[in-house]
């Protein structure tokens, strides 16, 4: 399990107009390149400093990959990160509160307690 | 002395900015009303007159991330820039700039220190819409200097309820020991009950009407014992997965004191989340 990872990289591309676009265009492709050049970078560390050991098990990078916000919050992915971001991206595709709405019919099955979100 | 003329507790809705000044048939239906309850509860601070603003909140990891996580921080700065780029996206808040005051910052953190709470401080913070959003319900004109606290109610593993109560009570100790002869109120933001990204958003109402009927008593009663005695970091899942931001509500209890019945209470069931106003005078109204 790699949640923490998991909540950087929606953290990391939420912060970012550029790759706001770039992970909603290109979801595979963001996930290969955000992996292997900016997953082990410290942020708010002197710059050029890494980790290396960070990598995404293969169901995290899986769901990343394919947009499956149903499966980040399976995997403890933290709720806000998901949704901020996700917003960010489908928000425009549907009616006022439309993405918001949908977003909470596709977890509708999921019940108490929800999955440990501590990283 | 300082005096502590105002407590004030509130939630902070980000999408009041937007509901607020938004014009024709962007204009939702529930805007005027709500609009109408924000200036009767801003009318409560400005009565207090107060000379510096205290404000309590909590970082939506915009500056502070999983790599260097504090539970408590304080900011000491003389100046504050606010809100972020996911939030002029999202909520369309407006950027802001406040003025610190620092030598309020200094002695609180200096003096909660010595007082057993391990605060961290920042010398450059920007702020974000929890403490934004009071500004912009109660101080719209945010011509007062501030001193921000932030807590940790988004990041587990979090601090217990109780600390947080306790927090509230060493900060008001603390306010009321300033050596200045300033009017210092203290407001801080928090949720009732909350879901975001889980199966519960985004509702015709809050997550939970029950538990939210039950938190509005406790505050409004000042039970503070009570609200303890059923609130804890496991409880809070219940209502709702965001439902962790209570504790900053179970902070102003602490600021308020227990057994302190607040002066003024106000509510507004919204969609997705219900919205929730009080105002207590230590120190009676007017004075």
């Amino acid at each position: 399990m790699s949640k923490y990872l998991l909540d950087k990289f929606l953290f990391a591309v939420d912060r970012d107009p550029e790759l706001v676009e770039r992970y909603r265009e290109d979801p595979r492709g963001t996930v290969t390149w955000w992996e292997r050049e900016e997953a082990n970078r410290i942020l708010n560390c002197h710059s050029g400093e890494a980790s290396t050991w960070l990598r995404f098990d293969d169901d995290e990078r899986e769901a990343l990959a394919t947009h499956d916000y149903p499966a980040l919050f399976d995997l403890g992915a933290h709720p806000f990160l998901t949704l901020t971001l996700f917003i960010a991206m489908f928000e425009r595709d549907h009616e006022p509160l439309g993405f918001q709405l949908e977003y909470a019919r596709r977890l509708a099955d999921r019940t108490l307690p929800y999955p440990d979100i501590t990283t | 002395m300082a005096e502590l003329v105002a407590v004030i507790a509130s939630t902070h809705h980000p999408f009041y900015y937007r509901a607020s000044t938004s014009t024709g048939p962007d204009r939702p239906d529930f805007a005027d009303e709500w609009v109408r309850k924000v200036e009767a509860f801003r009318a409560t601070l400005t009565a207090a007159r107060p000379d510096v603003l205290v404000m309590v909140g909590s970082d939506h990891f915009h500056q502070l991330w999983l790599d260097n996580m504090p539970q408590f921080l304080i900011g000491k700065a003389p100046f504050y820039d606010a809100n972020f780029y996911n939030e002029e996206r999202e909520f369309g808040l407006p950027r802001m700039l406040m003025t610190g005051q620092e030598d309020l910052s200094a002695y609180l953190l200096r003096e909660g220190l010595d007082a057993g709470f391990d605060l961290a401080f920042s010398n450059e913070l920007r702020i974000d819409h929890s403490i934004t959003c009071p500004i912009i319900t109660l101080r719209p004109q945010n011509d007062l200097p501030i001193v921000p606290v932030y807590t940790n109610i988004f990041a587990p593993p979090l601090p217990r309820p109780r600390r947080f109560v306790q927090l509230g009570q060493t900060i008001r100790e603390l306010v009321e020991a300033w050596p200045e002869d300033k009017r210092v109120a203290v407001i801080g933001t928090g949720h009732l009950s909350l879901e975001l990204g889980g199966p519960r958003q985004f509702g015709p109402h809050g997550p939970d009407p029950e538990f939210d009927a039950k938190a509005v008593e406790w505050i409004a009663g000042g039970d503070l014992e009570g609200c303890l005695s059923e609130v804890t970091l496991d409880s809070l899942h219940l209502p709702g997965n965001a439902t962790h931001g209570f504790m900053d509500f179970m902070l102003m209890m602490g600021v308020a004191g227990e057994g302190r019945k607040a002066d003024y209470v106000d509510t507004y069931d919204l969609f997705h989340t219900m919205e929730a106003y009080f105002t207590w005078y230590p120190k009676g109204a007017g004075k």
